[in-house]
């Protein structure tokens, strides 16, 4: 029976079946943070367990380092989160890439640069945007401390056995739309909820058009339609761009890899639980005015009206987001002024995502009303962005040229967007106070990010450029 | 983990939907390296002012309430993040129980390990419930055991909980613990995937 890669990755992986309860499954690849691990590192040793394959788990840190003067971590409780990373990997052997070290980067963007994310890997991170690595055609899902626990000690899980959902974009993408603006075109349309308890596979045209890292932009926001996970069928371009990766082997090894990695494709004729149709054609240049992923619209648009809703709680919860917001009903989108502009995080810090962003602000200046940085998802994109010399394109312009991590998608460190101030941000999540207290967040592509710093109020990427610039993001 | 089978409180209504967990928990109180202690901070934002005045406003700062350790929301609770400090500072909060019409997939997973009972309920008993308990002192028995809650008019309702996660919420076990026990069959697996080279290279 033909079957999708979802049920193909889910099978491999079962070490125990019983009726009445969930599967057992194995898990390949546990990537760890700081902010996440620290009590599930204390519970082994309460419990004097110790880590069952230590080197099927990786650790960074990202959340909480800073990215002006890394040596200088200001906040004590950071401090010691970051301290306690580093000894609790000491302690039970588990690969680190400390801080300073030149493979660090956000969790989420260093796992498929060093070829740890492979198709076919089931992959766990205390962390809901492991569904990134699902680019791949990994079965890759967030979990809380307790299940990272878990995980530490039996490499295994339990899992109720998600159902299976495919969305589909149908036809070719217009000039000027990026991955981002497809993404939060599906939340928009389908809601934040529409993927609880499944599995998203991703398909159409335009996903096999997508770069590596474009796919990676659309996985990484599955869990914000609720999904368990998102993922990708593997490709030419998936194996392509793990093929001399660090931890992806070589020579015959690797082309025995490729021949199983192609395998696990959904296969021709297979069925989904559900399927759900996007029109590419519908989609354009996409921002967010409200307090979750779903509330956004093409930049062409306006901020809704409450009248445009049936139900009284959809309008009562427009009406307090927009309160949050400070915007009125039936503003145009272009209209709205914002004051900083944040290029970065793990849906948008690749150097694909760079470069577009690059070509935007290349000969323009930040408006003087807006504060604006880019924050490079790992240090090997920092480097490579500094090669190209696209650290000095966004300098001239005005730009702050940071470290990585993840900075201002969560403001855990002290990047912070001022109470009531406004941000256009590459980010993931819109919702109150995520990048402050008080901080009003509009989600955006990378290039549109770069647009609003120019402009200093969101505006339509597609009026900047005049010459088709590489819309990687 | 505590043990839960029978529960009895008023209910706390929060009437909003997709209530995500950065709300639940702002992220600058994840800094912590304990699992206790997260309480105070629990939905932060909302019961207090940017200038840490107390919002009277809110359902939780409102002195009717107190003592209730049932909390009842609408659809698509605890959504985003995957944070267990979302669970960890509703139980030091008092909350040992949570009703709503649906809930996020990781969140739901993360209150079964730390012993609190997530009850999903059809959209029409939430309603009644938080109508009931708005500005209201309402209060509801759960029994786990039987899936079956009885409101203070003596009206009966059954929810359904998936007969694994029951058993680990009626006997507060410890899931290693009880994983432990599967140790061979891991081992075999391990063993398997090794002979047949698979992907799994550190
Ligand atoms: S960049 Fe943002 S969303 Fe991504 S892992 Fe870091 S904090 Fe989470």
């Amino acid at each position: 029976m033909p079957k999708t890669i979802i049920e193909k990755v889910w099978n491999d992986h079962i070490v125990n079946e019983e009726k009445g309860k969930p599967d057992l499954l194995y898990i390949d690849l546990h990537l760890l943070h700081e902010v996440t691990s620290p009590q599930a590192f204390e519970g082994l040793r309460l419990n004097n367990r110790k880590v069952r394959r230590p080197e099927l788990s990786f650790a960074t840190m990202d959340h909480n380092v800073p990215t002006k003067n890394r040596t200088n971590i200001t906040d004590p409780v950071s401090k010691k989160q970051i301290k306690t990373l580093a000894d609790n990997c000491q302690e039970f052997g588990v690969p680190l890439a400390h801080m300073d070290h030149p493979d660090q980067g956000i969790v989420h963007v260093i796992g498929p640069e060093l070829g740890l994310t492979q198709p076919g890997k089931t992959i766990v991170c205390g962390d809901s945007h492991t569904s990134t690595h699902g680019a791949f055609g990994a079965l890759a899902f967030g979990i809380g401390t307790s299940e990272v626990e878990h995980v530490l000690s039996t490499q295994t899980l339990w899992q109720s056995k998600p159902k299976t959902m495919e969305i589909k974009i149908v036809g070719e993408l217009e000039f000027g739309v990026a991955a981002k603006d497809v993404i939060l075109a599906i939340i928009s349309k389908f809601g934040v909820d529409v993927g609880t308890g499944h599995i998203v596979e991703y398909t159409g045209e335009a996903i096999k058009k997508f770069s590596m890292e474009q796919r990676m932009t659309i996985c990484n926001m599955s869990i914000e339609a609720g999904a368990r996970a998102g993922l990708i069928s593997p490709d030419e371009k998936t194996v392509s761009y793990l093929k001399g990766r660090t931890h992806v082997p070589e020579g015959e090894e690797y082309d025995a890899l490729v021949e199983k990695w192609l395998g696990y494709s959904t296969d021709e004729g297979a069925v989904y639980d559900r399927i759900l149709e996007i029109h590419a054609d519908e989609i354009e240049p996409f921002v967010t005015w409200g307090t979750n992923p779903s509330m956004g619209s093409g930049i062409s648009s306006h901020v809704p009206y409450a009248n445009d809703y049936d139900d009284v709680s959809d309008r009562e919860e427009l009406q307090r987001a927009l309160a949050y917001m400070d915007l009125k009903e039936g503003t145009p989108l272009t209209d709205i002024d914002i004051q900083h502009v944040f290029i970065g995080s793990c849906t948008n810090s690749r150097i694909g995502d760079l470069r577009a962003a690059a070509e935007v602000v290349k000969h323009r200046k930040v408006h003087p009303n807006v504060t604006a940085i880019v924050v490079p998802g790992s240090r090997t994109v920092k480097a490579q962005a500094e090669e190209e010399g696209l650290n000095v394109v966004f300098e001239q312009a005005g730009f702050e040229w940071r470290e990585s991590g993840c900075s201002m998608c969560l403001a855990m460190n002290d990047d912070i967007v001022p109470p009531g101030e406004r941000c256009a941000s590459t980010s993931n999540r819109n919702f109150e106070g995520r990048q402050g207290a008080g901080a009003r967040t509009h989600l955006v592509s990378p290039v549109m990010a770069a647009a609003a710093a120019i402009e200093g109020h969101l505006v339509d990427v597609r009026t900047i450029l005049k010459v088709h610039a590489r819309m990687e993001g | 983990m505590e043990a839960i089978n029978q529960h009895q409180s008023i209910i706390t209504p929060l009437d909003r939907v997709n209530v995500d967990t950065d709300q639940i928990i702002p992220k600058q109180f994840l800094k912590r390296i304990e699992r206790t202690g997260f309480g105070k901070y629990l939905f932060y934002g909302w019961r207090f002012h940017e200038d840490e005045s107390k919002n009277n406003s809110f359902v939780l700062n409102n002195p009717l309430y107190d003592g209730s350790s049932i909390l009842v929301a609408n659809h698509n609770f605890g959504c985003g993040s995957s944070r267990e400090h979302a669970p960890w500072a509703l139980l030091d909060y008092g909350f040992k129980v949570v009703i709503a019409p649906s809930f996020a997939d990781i969140f739901y997973n993360n209150c079964v390990k730390n012993g609190i009972l997530p009850i999903c309920l059809e959209e029409d008993k939430v309603e009644y419930f938080l109508k009931n308990s708005k500005d209201k002192r309402f209060s509801i028995e759960i029994n786990l055991e039987e899936q079956q809650i009885t409101d203070q008019n003596g009206h009966l309702y059954s929810f359904d909980i998936d007969r694994y996660w029951k058993e680990m919420l009626l006997n507060g076990w410890d899931e290693i613990a009880l994983t432990f026990q599967y140790d061979d069959y891991i081992g075999r697996y391990e063993q398997k995937q090794k002979s047949s080279n698979t992907t799994t290279r550190g």
